[in-house]
């Protein structure tokens, strides 16, 4: 009984599959016949239409890439300009042999292994190989010399390209950024963003710094050429011609004779430096060191260079300023004090003994002044840089509170700054170690950690911009401003101007006689504190902080002994100020890797920037700000 | 002495033993047509009709063992298969290598592969493997069931973005579905469902993604851009005209105004050398080994094997509507190949191991009739 009734339920479920067949089948067959339909009507009925449109595809649409816009600093001097050479092209799909056409004509014209590496890179990677330069700057002579010859040559031909140059070589080379091929992921933002049309003519995009961040305002609206083209695809004649229109020219806040001065203070130390101007974000120089030059990549980097740039243990290639994320070490202090200040945990004349340690449970925390500063008050704390008082500081306020005040500077964020690849850093809380580790044990916070977050160690990790932005805050009274390198953008035919005001992120509430008594023992420590040999004499006043940043972590009672530590293990050196003491006109944070107590390496650069951006003074060596003008400039007349 | 005697009969016997004649011609005159427009694309780039053939040889292999293996055992392959597929895809989403801008890769070692290619089969076969194991008590809930393991794998590939292979796998998962009984009412009531959907997904697509459906509404908005493509081919299909060109005569491949020429775009370079004619006699070979398949799937003995065979026979029609579809500009723009003509190892190893099922079932079904 069930196996008839069973197999008469798979009969019927087979005859209903069979029937689902036909219904398939009939559908598949009616879609072809659409296909059909849609073929007959394109190829029998539209079928003259369509040819002559292939005919009219003997019209070819050659993109004209536009001017790329101009990069100047906030004094109108030229940071990345275009110049137009000569470049001799290969139309690979022309010429038999490569290999061999390039051998023909490294008889005419010199061609390096170099130029011969280059050229095979970018057979793989470029995006329209339909001609690629085998040879960029050719000399008159060598135009001449093969314009004589070019019959001898097919599918060799020599073509104006303009190139970007950089007429300060590496000096703000990561504010300015540098310019690389179009790859792959470029390729894919650029269709996503929907632009990809506009690039159609161009082979180069800026990757970083303001020719990466502004490229949409840099790079310049495509034109277009119609050229009649024979069943080869050369060119015979052009039939119209829709011009490019020029990039706009973006102008920084950055003052480049003060940039200069900067990193020529630096000399071949590591470090960064950033400087604001309190009361509108505008950042005044960006330091990181070392640099590159720029102009390395213009026509397509040397494949060895740009290993040695990647490998280098120097790590040129890294912002530090933005991307750089260091322990602020004892510029951490004036922030702790106006936090105790603000909360109310400390006043103006409470003082502690300082006898050179601070004991909390079973752990001694060290002072770095051997035997203590004595009986210490808040202002003399910051002055001699007393690391006791901040430990019982710390200790006494809590972490969520030291936290909870350090993030209303905007410590542990990016400030938002109009550069890419801003780094966060890390401002340590029970919060941040509870999602930063896994084991349960590693997530906890314990009290003892509070105790060196108070002098800027442990945990505490902040981007050079970040110290300077939280100091420009400060100097400001609490105004916060977006930090901002570039001021305004500028039309470079109508001369017509965007700017960009000052953007007022927040205010953050804080006493303005708290902020004075903070800034007056910062003056106190250029006058006759850690600061003082550094800016004697100055012939204004400014305010500063010491700090030094430990990079390996000393056992307790062990002693620091610089002569002994390896050069990358030594203490980073920092020095973080304000000028003039009286509405500030410049915040700034200067950081040396590896370069020791903050009162030897940080606070003389500072002086120089200051003594030159307040004074005037220009260091010797650096009279002559502007480099000699080699090159036409392609973009000017535009 | 006797291993003097090579058995080259024997050996010749076993190679062909389970090889359908029937598909092996058709899909044979398809692949010949195939490295027909190849060749022509590739005037430039010769290694690829090299490359191509070696794809062909490692499908080939492919196909001949697929059809060696008897359905039963193939069912085993069911759930490991499926779930090893999902693992990967999680896998991609985690781990994977983002290739123009869609996280699709997977590293495998030294080589990376597309876990989102595999499903187009995986998930057919999980779902036939299903439906077979519960045939006998199928009710409203193994359809739900059903629903819930196709939209795993078809959500993780939208998610990628890969629209395309989404489709695909999607559709590969439906035809079984279909194929099981699902009632029609039902089917109505899903499709009217999802079209309400697709308003709020329209919000959820990639603004690369909805310019390229706008563009198919109108193409000429964007002659430089999205649009390129499709005016291109249209061009390309229409000035072939009735006989065509010529082979290695098309001017429209020949003067680059085809992109991916090889790939997604070869039914222009075909259409555009051999004309109506030629897209005529494609038609045909793609109706016949549909029509073989559906043969196959009719006769089929178990509920697994019709499903799979129905299943592969209809994914079959989808690649080559949906790619001669996009080319002739009344589809979009999605990244499907055209079967056995297009460039490229991966869909020529999916579509053969296809074709391998097939025969399996064609070859292994008295042996399963008892």
């Amino acid at each position: 009984m069930m196996g008839t009734a069973e197999l008469r339920n798979s009969e019927r479920e087979l005859a209903q599959f069979q029937l689902r067949i036909g219904v398939a089948g009939v559908a598949m067959l009616a879609a072809f016949c659409v296909l059909l339909a849609r073929f007959f009507f394109l190829q029998v009925m539209q079928h003259d239409h369509y040819r002559s449109k292939a005919e009219d595809n003997r019209i070819s649409i050659v993109p004209i890439a536009p001017n790329r816009g101009l990069i100047l600093d906030r004094n109108g001097v030229i940071l990345a300009r275009n110049y137009s050479g000569y470049t001799l092209e290969i139309f690979p799909r022309r010429v038999k042999s490569v290999e061999r056409t390039i051998d023909e004509l490294s008889e005419l014209i010199e061609i390096t292994p170099r130029d011969r590496a280059r050229f095979k890179r970018l057979t793989v990677e470029a995006r329209n190989p339909e001609s690629l330069p085998i040879r960029t700057r050719l000399s008159d002579e060598e135009v001449a010399k093969f314009a004589a010859n070019r019959f001898r040559y097919e599918g060799v031909e020599i073509k104006a390209r303009l190139f970007r140059q950089y007429p300060y070589g590496d000096v703000g080379s990561h504010v300015i950024g540098y310019m690389g091929r179009i790859n792959q992921a470029d390729q894919q933002r650029l269709e996503e963003e929907g632009v990809d049309a506009n690039y159609r003519g161009s082979d180069y995009i800026g990757k970083s710094g303001v020719e990466a961040s502004y490229e949409r305002e840099l790079h310049g609206t495509t034109g277009f050429e119609q050229v009649e083209i024979d069943a080869a695809g050369r060119g015979i004649r052009t039939l119209s011609r829709t011009p490019a229109v020029s990039g706009n020219n973006v102008v920084l806040t950055l003052d480049m004779r003060l940039q200069r001065v900067a990193e020529n203070a630096f000399g071949a130390r590591r470090g960064a430096l950033v400087a604001i101007e309190p009361g509108t974000g505008a950042v005044l120089a960006l330091v990181s060191k070392p640099g590159f030059d720029l102009n390395l990549f213009v026509d397509g980097i040397d494949p060895a260079v740009w290993a040695e740039l990647n490998s280098s243990p120097d790590r040129p290639l890294n912002n530090r300023a933005i991307a750089g994320v260091y322990p602020p070490g004892s510029t951490f202090k004036p922030f702790m004090a106006l936090g105790a200040l603000e909360l109310g945990k400390r006043r103006y004349n409470s003082t502690i003994n300082d006898p050179g340690y601070f004991i909390f449970g079973d752990r001694r925390f060290r002072d770095s002044k051997p035997g203590g500063h004595g009986v210490v008050d808040l202002h003399k704390s910051i002055v001699v840089s007393s690391d006791t008082y901040y430990y019982m500081l710390a200790n006494d306020m809590g972490i969520d509170a030291i936290a909870g005040f350090m993030k209303q500077l905007g410590l542990g964020s990016p400030t938002g700054i109009d550069l890419q690849g801003e780094a966060t850093g890390v401002l340590p809380s029970p919060e941040w170690k509870m999602k930063r580790f896994r084991r349960p044990e590693q997530q906890r916070w314990y009290p003892g950690e509070t105790i060196s977050i108070g002098i800027g160690q442990g945990y505490n990790a902040y981007t050079p911009i970040q110290l300077a932005h939280a100091m420009a805050t400060v100097a400001a009274n609490g105004s916060m401003y977006r930090p901002r390198i570039v001021g305004h953008i500028e039309n470079p035919r109508t001369r017509e101007r965007q700017s960009f005001e000052p953007e007022l992120k927040g205010k953050v509430p804080l006493k303005r006689e708290h902020v004075e008594f903070v800034k007056r023992a910062m003056a106190g420590v250029t006058r006759e504190g850690t600061g003082a040999r550094a800016f004697a004499k100055a012939e204004y006043t400014s305010g500063g902080k010491t700090g030094t940043a430990q990079v390996i972590a000393m056992k307790q009672n062990e002693k620091y002994d610089e002569s002994k530590v390896a050069e990358r293990f030594r203490d980073h050196s920092l020095y973080i100020s304000f000028a003039p003491l009286d509405n500030p006109i410049i915040a700034m944070l200067v950081i040396v890797e590896n370069g020791g107590f903050g009162a030897r390496a940080a606070a003389p650069i500072s002086r120089t920037v200051l003594d030159y951006y307040l004074v005037g003074k220009m260091p010797p060596g650096l009279e002559d700000p502007t480099p000699e003008d080699e090159f036409d400039d392609g973009t000017e007349s535009d | 002495m006797e291993a003097a005697r090579f058995p080259v009969q024997r050996i010749a016997v076993r190679l062909v033993e389970g090889i359908d004649g029937t598909l092996m011609v058709i899909i044979a005159a398809l692949t010949l047509l195939g490295f027909a427009a190849l060749f022509s694309a590739s005037y430039e780039t010769p290694g690829r009709v090299v490359s191509q053939l070696m794809h062909l040889s490692l499908a080939l292999m492919a196909m001949w063992v697929t059809a060696q293996i008897p359905p039963q055992t193939l069912m085993r392959f069911a759930l490991p298969a499926y779930v090893v597929g999902i693992v990967l895809l999680v896998g991609v989403a985690l781990f994977g290598d983002v290739v123009n801008g869609a996280r699709r890769w997977l590293h495998v070692g030294v080589t990376r592969f597309q876990p989102s290619e595999m499903m187009k089969l995986a998930l057919p076969l999980m779902l036939a493997w299903y439906f077979h194991r519960r045939e006998s008590s199928l009710s409203l809930r193994d359809f739900a069931f059903a629903a819930v393991l196709l939209i795993i794998p078809f959500g993780l590939i939208v998610r990628q973005p890969d629209l395309g292979t989404a489709a695909l796998v999607g559709a590969a998962g439906f035809y079984v579905i279909f194929f099981a009984g699902i009632s029609w009412r039902l089917l109505g009531g899903v499709a009217a469902l999802f079209l309400i959907a697709l308003f709020p997904l329209w919000g959820l697509l990639h603004d690369y993604q909805r310019k390229r459906v706008l563009t198919l509404l109108d193409p000429t908005s964007d002659p430089l851009g999205a649009g390129y493509h499709i005016i291109q081919s249209t061009i390309a299909v229409g000035s072939g005209g009735i006989p065509g060109k010529g082979w290695l005569n098309g001017t429209q491949a020949h003067l680059e105004f085809i992109p991916e020429r090889h790939t997604d775009f070869i039914f222009a370079v075909y259409s555009e050398e051999f004309g109506l004619i030629g897209n005529i006699v494609l038609l045909v070979l793609y109706g016949l080994l549909i029509g073989r398949g559906l043969v196959i799937a009719a006769n089929a003995a178990t509920l697994f094997v019709r499903l799979m065979a129905g299943s592969v026979t209809l994914m079959f029609f989808t690649y080559a509507f949906v790619n001669m579809g996009m080319v002739s500009g009344i589809l979009p723009v999605v990244g499907v190949p055209l079967p056995f003509l297009s460039y490229g190892g991966t869909a020529l190893l999916t579509l053969f191991i296809g074709v391998g099922i097939l025969m399996s079932v064609q070859r292994h079904r008295k042996l399963v009739q008892t």
